[in-house]
């Protein structure tokens, strides 16, 4: 029920926005999420976009959990 | 796909489990609260990459499970009042009431439709306008501003045929309501879209004042893998706090927008939450000053005395006491073609997940 997508913006008219998941295009409302641009990707739930995706954050944190379990085995250790 | 397939990666899924397992030295049991988490687990099989040490419970975080019976007997109430259209989500279809479901009224002939956004709804009322559109409305912080948003846009538009029945409720209470009754909780895996609304704030008591782990999830193998280890991480070395992993979605904040519509539509009241009862402040009502949209102030039904499914454990599941397999009915009399209780209906309910999933 609380499931969102991950959903790339491609075009903003209003307080609606053409997104696509997987090329497959669905609208979203933009009644929750403001600031929306073309080209963002946005956590759609329920026809509703509730969040960005932070594509730095996404990054970071993927680097981070690499890091932990390649390369510094040691300090991981509480 | 984009923020999908990179959390996806099995080498980096099983450095994680090797990780925890080389880590993990204390018994723990980590809850997770959000239905969506428990499908993943399952569905990718993750308990068999976790050491035995590390043991996950699922929580009451399916609103269709963990809606009351009273909820759902209402609704079938109001399928039966003439000139109504009954709007809903697709989940709450086949979930048996006391005396029937919404899937039976419509088979005799009750007007109920499944839509996918509640915004539809606004749409049905404004194409009805001598009928009634009652939206069946469920769901915790996530799904909560799209119901404030269509209520707004509704009062926008002056569309005055257009009411909720909010059986909406808020994540917090309950999760303190499981420890507090002595639920042997040592850490949670917090739900991630309830967080992108609400921000992070609401777990700081069950860090500093439950002392338990709390780390915000994304919802594909590597975020419960990763979460799942940093809550190792804060157990083995007696530090709780509340920490995000799903950073890419969540922040501290929250979504503001949503957040003031949610303030600006709904006040907490008492709920009732199936297989925990009464828990204070823990549901959404409508504000007094918006009650023009509230379902219950305006129609009056005779909703026959509730009465819990025989035999069903769905309650004590939603607690995190019982697996579906202690259940006598689970894949028996109880199956998701022909469910017994609400935890088997809903696709993210424990047992439907269990079932789906099991070997």
């Amino acid at each position: 029920m609380c499931l969102a997508i991950p959903a790339k913006v491609i075009s903003v008219n209003g307080v609606t926005a053409l997104v696509t998941i997987e090329d497959v295009e669905y609208t979203a409302s933009l009644l929750l999420l403001d600031d929306v641009n073309p080209g963002d990707f946005i956590m759609l739930h329920a026809g509703f976009a509730i969040q960005k995706v932070d594509a730095d954050e996404a990054a970071e944190t993927l680097q981070l959990l690499q890091d932990e379990v390649n390369n510094r085995p040691d300090e991981f250790k509480p | 796909m984009k923020y999908i397939d990179e959390y996806r990666k099995k080498d980096l899924i099983l450095s994680v489990s090797e990780k925890l397992k080389s880590i993990s030295t204390k018994a723990i049991v980590l809850m997770e609260v959000c239905g969506g988490h428990t499908m993943a687990i399952h569905r990718f099989g993750l308990l068999s990459l976790l050491p035995p040490t590390i043991r996950l419970i699922s929580g009451p975080g399916c609103p269709v499970c963990v809606s009351s019976q009273l909820f759902i007997d209402t609704a079938m109430a109001y399928s039966k009042v003439p000139g109504v259209i009954v709007t809903t989500y697709g989940d709450l279809i086949r979930v048996p009431g006391s005396t029937t479901s919404l899937e039976k009224e419509r088979a005799s002939g009750g007007d109920i439709r499944i839509i996918y956004s509640v915004l539809e709804s606004l749409g049905i009322a404004k194409k009805n306008p001598d009928k009634s559109v009652i939206f069946l409305g469920i769901g915790f912080e996530t799904t909560a501003p799209a119901t404030a948003a269509a209520i707004l846009q509704a009062k926008r538009e002056n569309i005055t045929n257009f009411f909720v029945l909010s059986a909406h409720k808020v994540m917090p209470p309950v999760m303190e309501a499981l420890v507090k009754e002595g639920v042997i909780i040592d850490g949670f895996i917090a739900p991630g879209h309830v967080s992108a609304i609400t921000g992070t704030a609401i777990y700081n008591d069950l860090a500093s004042v439950f002392g338990l782990g709390v780390v915000v999830s994304g919802f594909e193998p590597v975020d419960m893998m990763q979460s799942v280890l940093m809550l190792a991480v804060q157990i083995e070395s007696g530090k709780s706090k509340v920490e995000v992993q799903y950073q890419r979605v969540v922040n501290s904040e929250g979504n503001k927008i949503a957040q003031q519509m949610l303030n600006e539509v709904f006040e907490l009241r008492d709920d009732r939450w199936r297989g925990l009862g009464l828990i204070a402040k823990s549901g959404l009502k409508i504000r007094d000053n918006l009650s023009s949209f509230d379902a219950e102030k305006h129609f009056t039904v005779e909703v026959p005395e509730s009465s819990e499914p025989k035999g069903c454990i769905c309650g004590q599941i939603l607690r995190g006491l019982k697996t579906p397999v202690d259940c006598g009915l689970f894949g028996k009399k109880c199956t998701p073609s022909e469910p017994v209780g609400a935890c088997m209906v809903s696709g993210e309910g424990t047992c439907a997940t269990y079932f789906k999933y099991r070997s």
